[in-house]
């Protein structure tokens, strides 16, 4: 039962062939089977998820079911706050922090009936492409646990494809969620900037963060992206546009349609085998009735110095609220009589792990006085540039198309000391936050690593708020792509 | 490649005090990020307008009347306050700022 999609087990829901319950079960049987494997979670709530499916098949029982996802086990990545549940970021500084509110997107799923059965496991405060720099643990790749999953959603796209969960929700300031969903063979969306509220969730970079669903298919992702994305008053940033019925136009027909090609995505730097799948994918998206066109994007290049200027800047910044005084470690419980000035550069030096503290520096440096010119201004103006390069793009085609990662998953300890190997990985997918709009990671193919097949995806860009086309791409891409339902043997 | 005397400096405005193997290795890492930001100086940025946001929205404000999730109205001071390293009747203790060591 727990390798159901959620538009499959929804219906036999309605139809009363399995109880929510049932459904929760299996799920919480299947984690405690693969979790020793896997370590996709950081924490399982199994009593709370137990609770919350009873709920529901009481509700449906009284034809009170409130959405297409009621009683769907979920999990979230655990950069989410929830109510009366340890939130981490899977951070040492965050650990033990209980948050008192719900993040807004926690209330949406919880409001629609969803089951949370657990806060998986990511890079601390969301910074990485493997979940290595998790100060817990390091999450496994289904297909190959000797291989990262991707990150910092990794846990979420691990737990998404092992079965651990139904879908899961992952976030996405450079690749978050696209990078691990095609390095673990699931379908990542990363929605318009402002189109998912981020309240309740730990900030990394507020100008580059969005929210997502990670699913097994397109259309789950569908079904969850109209639950959770819309306007909310606790985010001003937020759009004030209508959320269209995701899921009800996936089936369009793609006959005319343009897809760009950027041939500044198709460079040297690629895996050969890699760009064997994206290249095949491309004929397939082709043979839908789609026209493939050679476009540019001529900043493409600047893409991941904008993006790692930008986002250390941001982070620096945010993650100055970690002073050891209001919340989360301190060494005021070790020494109440050291100055205010110990008590904050000691608390953070205790606190955060390598990765944090290296993007602190980063964006310090740059923000610093005679560097800010140099570095973060020029960096603000560059991303004029690469959004510009997205709208002009976008006044000729309908969607284009690119590679995610510039290989498969890759060996755990393989980048973790060189910094600059590990940001190589998300060339390709960082370029896309900076300018705002939404991209998908659809599985694409596989291709043999020691043995073992490693899924790699492809990644769809739409036009800003173009959620519905590229999720029709995908849907339509996938019905043809033979990944669809291909799962791992763990 | 940035000096010691840089990173310790950093470091004091990031207010993370770290240790002398830190400070060499974030010396020698930073200096190779940094080195991939070299290109940017081949742009010409003259006329370019910087984008700190993406959305297009300015100013969004509200009515001017108390509205809020209920949810989050019945948080307690006591639920409030959990996550608080040392408190004293129900206040957040904090070390002294003015006339304590940092006083300069």
């Amino acid at each position: 039962m727990h390798n159901l999609t959620i538009a499959e087990a929804s219906k036999k829901l309605e139809s009363g062939e399995i109880s929510s319950l049932e459904l929760t079960e299996a799920v919480l049987n299947r984690i405690e089977e693969l979790e020793p494997k896997i370590d996709a979670y950081l924490s399982v709530l199994k009593k709370e998820a137990v609770e919350a499916a009873k709920k529901s098949d009481q509700r449906r029982k009284s034809n009170k079911t409130l959405s297409k996802i009621d009683g769907i086990p979920l999990a979230l990545k655990d950069l989410l706050c929830t109510k009366g549940i340890e939130t981490t970021a899977a951070s040492n500084i965050l650990k033990g922090f209980v948050p008192c509110y719900d993040a807004t997107v926690v209330k949406k799923l919880k409001d629609a009936g969803a089951v949370i059965v657990g806060k998986t496991n990511l890079d601390a405060f969301a910074h990485g492409s493997s979940t290595e720099n998790s100060d817990f643990k390091t999450t496994k790749n289904p297909w190959d646990t000797t291989r990262v999953p991707g990150g910092s959603s990794g846990g979420s796209a691990a737990a998404v494809a092992a079965d651990e969960c139904l879908g899961a929700i992952g976030t996405d300031t450079g690749g978050s969620i696209r990078h691990p969903a095609s390095m673990c063979g699931v379908v990542g969306l990363k929605p318009t900037y402002g189109r998912v509220s981020r309240y309740g969730v730990i900030a990394m970079a507020s100008s580059l963060d969005v929210i997502g669903p990670i699913a097994k298919t397109t259309q789950d992702a569908a079904l969850i992206l109209e639950i959770i994305a819309g306007r909310d008053d606790l985010d001003a940033t937020t759009l004030d546009v209508p959320v269209p019925r995701y899921s009800e136009s996936l089936d369009n027909d793609l006959i005319g349609k343009k897809i760009g090609i950027p041939k500044e995505y198709f460079t040297s730097g690629m895996d050969k085998d890699v760009e064997v799948v994206i290249r095949e994918a491309i004929k397939k998206i082709k043979s839908l009735g789609c026209e493939i066109v050679e476009i540019s994007l001529p900043h493409t290049d600047f893409g991941l110095s904008v993006y790692y200027i930008l986002q250390p800047a941001e982070v620096s910044s945010n993650l100055s609220r970690y002073d050891g005084i209001r919340f989360g470690h301190s060494v005021l419980k070790k020494d109440q009589n050291l100055s205010l000035e110990d008590v904050y550069s000691k608390s953070r030096e205790e606190g955060f792990g390598d990765e944090a503290k290296r993007r602190i520096m980063l964006g310090t440096y740059v923000l610093s006085a005679g560097y800010y010119d140099a570095y973060y201004k020029k960096a603000m103006q560059i991303r004029t540039l690469v959004k510009e390069d997205f709208k002009k793009a976008f006044e000729n085609v309908d969607a284009i198309l690119t590679p995610v990662s510039p290989t498969p998953a890759f060996k755990i300890g393989e980048k973790s000391d060189d910094p600059v190997q590990m940001y190589l990985s998300d060339i390709y997918t960082v370029p896309i936050n900076p300018a705002g709009v939404p991209a998908i990671s659809t599985p694409a193919g596989t291709v043999l690593r020691d043995g073992k097949e490693l899924p790699v995806g492809i990644q769809i860009i739409g036009p800003q708020l173009g959620e519905e086309i590229i999720l029709n791409i995908s849907h339509q891409f996938e019905k043809i792509s033979g990944m669809k339902y291909k799962s791992p043997e763990i | 490649m940035l000096t010691k005397e840089e990173v310790l400096h950093v470091a004091k405005l990031a207010r993370l005090d770290l240790t002398e193997t830190e400070v060499e290795k974030f010396r020698t890492q930073l200096s190779g990020i940094l080195d991939l930001f070299k290109k940017i100086d081949d742009l010409k940025l003259e006329n370019v307008a910087e984008t700190s946001q993406v959305t297009g929205l300015s100013n969004v404000l509200r009515g001017d009347k108390v509205s809020c999730r209920e949810d989050l109205t019945c948080c307690t001071v006591e639920q409030l306050l959990k996550n608080v390293p040392i408190m004293e009747n129900s206040t957040i203790k904090v070390p002294k700022v003015i006339g304590g060591s940092n006083d300069a």
